[in-house]
């Protein structure tokens, strides 16, 4: 199968940081907080591959270092070491070195990513269709017929009524918000999407709309994704191998149903056994 | 202006600091260059950054012609071209676009295309274009230095959905040399076709905002907009699709100003550019000597009427019917 991305060692650390950092922290420890010297260690060594049209689950507490994760791979922040290749269209990527322009320009084109507050990835100043637009735009689509017929295309394709597409995104309710962000991160194809905590708030019936549409999305367009959340149904739904994180240090990782069922480390046998 | 006072009001340092961040301006096609942009004896915004350029640049011998809106006598222009006049003593004003070799205007570029000899300086209130969509200048930086507009476009977009086309008339974004996009100051759209492969160097100074920039001669200077919905020019056409035009000059190919006519109360037209709408009167000289002719024939026909032998009316000697009676006679007859 072809690799999409290839992550190895990535680290991120909060203050000045000192030499005894890594080796103070973690979940032996039981603190993300380096002694000597206060800082935080939001999340160390973490290493994974991704193929096409995979999902990886990253799941763990609040504070475990999942977010801040995929926030260093989205590059909307900078990581303390490590690196990551993007594979893409015969090409590697090292991610970690490319300039702040080329950055943006790979999460313009060819990554998608869902917040789990609307507000971080919509524009709630211009209309539902103005946001998708702004992705297409980025992306150097300079057709406005164009622009409108691919809106119009991903908002009936995430089940936002079209009709709407001119209206702000501050009349939708939450799991529309959701939907017109799901589209909008839709809307360049991307290869990769990143999907954090993107169900959490939503009442159950949404939720489920929403977990049916990525998983279509994932069967019809091979998008590899990786899926961040603190809630074992969605990772049983969605992931095909997991990642379980505990104060910034990957725990333990294998296929999601070897995981669930055989939990290895003490952390994920609570977390498996408190799931309703 | 007393003997010891700087020639251009500007001390020495000031004009070279103006003059060295001019040369970056012209360097970097529309980047705004910060500069230090000096107090002036006037209210920053009332075109301080046009006024402290045309300073720096300004000789001996060289001409001026400073223009408000098109017009070379707006209380704008006529007091910044007196300051001019006083601080700089040996230059040579004018209003004829031709003779300028220095001309600072606000929010109109002169409808006569200007020379490779000619500078333009316009001054600026806002130089940041993306001001309306990023509220933080450090961002906007990185958004300028990435060539990232899209928010920009977002707004024509948004335009469009609402209004079916792109509403806006004045500083209209235009990217410079397939790179930044400037604010081309409050110029109509109008204007903006001129800033394209501009044979002048045009230069923008924003005192409040103390930024420079300029679209240097045989620049690319394109109108953002999309491929379908392309940029286009205010059109000055009547309900019945003819081409308005000035009142005064007659002219067809001008951009308008629109008055209400204090007597009749009826909208007029007239050239926006002062200068030009002067040019085209003089031009029009078979006209003018088809109206001379007829301004002539009249007042002959007065002089006939007021010379009319046995009478005091001219009615009267004309053989008009005055009275109703008079008029049922002829009507009758």
């Amino acid at each position: 199968m072809h690799k999409v991305l290839e992550v190895s060692g990535l680290s991120k650390r909060y203050g000045e940081g000192c030499p005894s950092c890594f080796e103070k922290t973690g979940p032996e420890f039981d603190t993300n907080i380096c002694p000597d010297c206060g800082s935080v260690v939001a999340a160390h060594n973490l290493s994974f591959d991704l193929y096409q049209g995979e999902i990886l689950g990253i799941m763990g507490e609040s504070g475990s270092g999942k977010s801040t994760a995929v926030k260093c791979l989205f590059f909307d922040q900078e990581p303390t070491g490590g690196s990551a290749t993007f594979y893409d269209q015969d090409q590697a990527y090292p991610l970690f070195s490319l300039n702040k322009a080329q950055q943006r320009r790979l999460s313009n084109h060819r990554f998608g990513m869902v917040y789990q507050n609307p507000h971080l990835g919509l524009n709630f100043d211009i209309s539902a269709g103005g946001n998708i637009a702004e992705r297409l735009l980025m992306s150097g689509v300079d057709h406005y017929g164009d622009i409108r017929q691919r809106a119009i295309d991903l908002l009936s394709r995430t089940e936002v009524l079209t009709q709407r597409i001119d209206e702000l995104p501050k009349n939708f309710s939450g799991g529309m918000q959701q939907r017109v962000q799901i589209a909008k991160a839709l809307a360049t194809n991307p290869p990769l999407l990143f999907l954090d905590e993107v169900t959490t708030g939503l009442d159950l019936s949404v939720q489920a709309a929403i977990l049916d549409l990525i998983l279509e999305i994932q069967h019809q367009e091979k998008t590899s994704m990786i899926v961040v959340t603190h809630d074992l149904g969605v990772i049983r739904l969605l992931a095909d191998r997991t990642l379980v994180m505990k104060y910034g240090r990957v725990i333990e990782s294998g296929l999601t149903d070897q995981i669930l069922e055989d939990p290895q480390h003490a952390y994920t046998q609570r977390l498996v056994a408190s799931a309703l | 202006m007393s003997a010891n006072e700087q020639f251009g009001f500007l001390d020495e340092y000031a004009k070279k600091e103006i003059r060295r961040t001019t040369l970056k301006a012209v360097a970097i096609p529309g980047y705004q260059v910060p500069y230090s942009s000096r107090e002036m004896p006037m209210g920053r915004g009332f075109g301080t950054g046009g006024l402290q350029l045309t300073l720096a640049l300004i000789g001996h011998g060289e001409t001026l012609k400073v223009i408000d809106q098109g017009a070379d006598d707006s209380v704008n222009a006529v007091n910044l071209r007196d300051f001019i006049e006083m601080t700089c003593p040996g230059i040579n004003t004018t209003t004829l676009t031709d003779e300028a070799d220095l001309i600072q205007s606000r929010h109109r570029i002169p409808e006569k295309p200007l020379r490779e000899d000619q500078l333009l300086v316009l001054q600026v209130p806002y130089p940041d274009p993306l001001v309306v969509v990023e509220a933080s200048e450090d961002k906007r930086k990185v958004l300028h230095g990435e060539a990232d507009y899209s928010r920009l476009l977002v707004k024509l977009y948004e335009d469009i959905v609402k209004f079916k086309e792109i509403t806006i008339s004045h500083r209209y974004p235009t990217r410079i040399n397939d790179h930044y996009v400037i604010d081309p100051s409050p110029i109509p759209r109008w204007d903006v076709p001129k800033l394209h492969n501009s044979k002048a160097l045009v230069l923008l100074g924003a005192g409040r905002e103390k930024k420079i920039y300029a679209v240097p001669p045989y620049t690319r200077a394109i109108p953002l907009a999309f491929q379908d919905v392309p940029f286009r020019v205010e059109n000055f056409y009547d309900a019945k699709g003819n081409r308005r035009t000035c009142q005064r000059c007659n002219c067809d190919t001008s951009f308008l100003d629109e008055y209400i006519d204090s007597e009749s109360g009826n909208k007029i037209y007239r050239c926006s550019d002062a200068d030009w709408c002067e040019e085209q009167l003089s031009k029009n000289v078979s006209e003018k000597q088809l109206h001379e002719k007829v301004m002539l024939d009249e007042q002959a026909y007065d002089r006939q009427v007021e010379t009319a032998p046995s009478s005091e009316n001219a009615y009267q000697a004309l053989d008009v019917p005055q009275s109703a009676d008079e008029i049922q006679g002829v009507i009758n007859a």
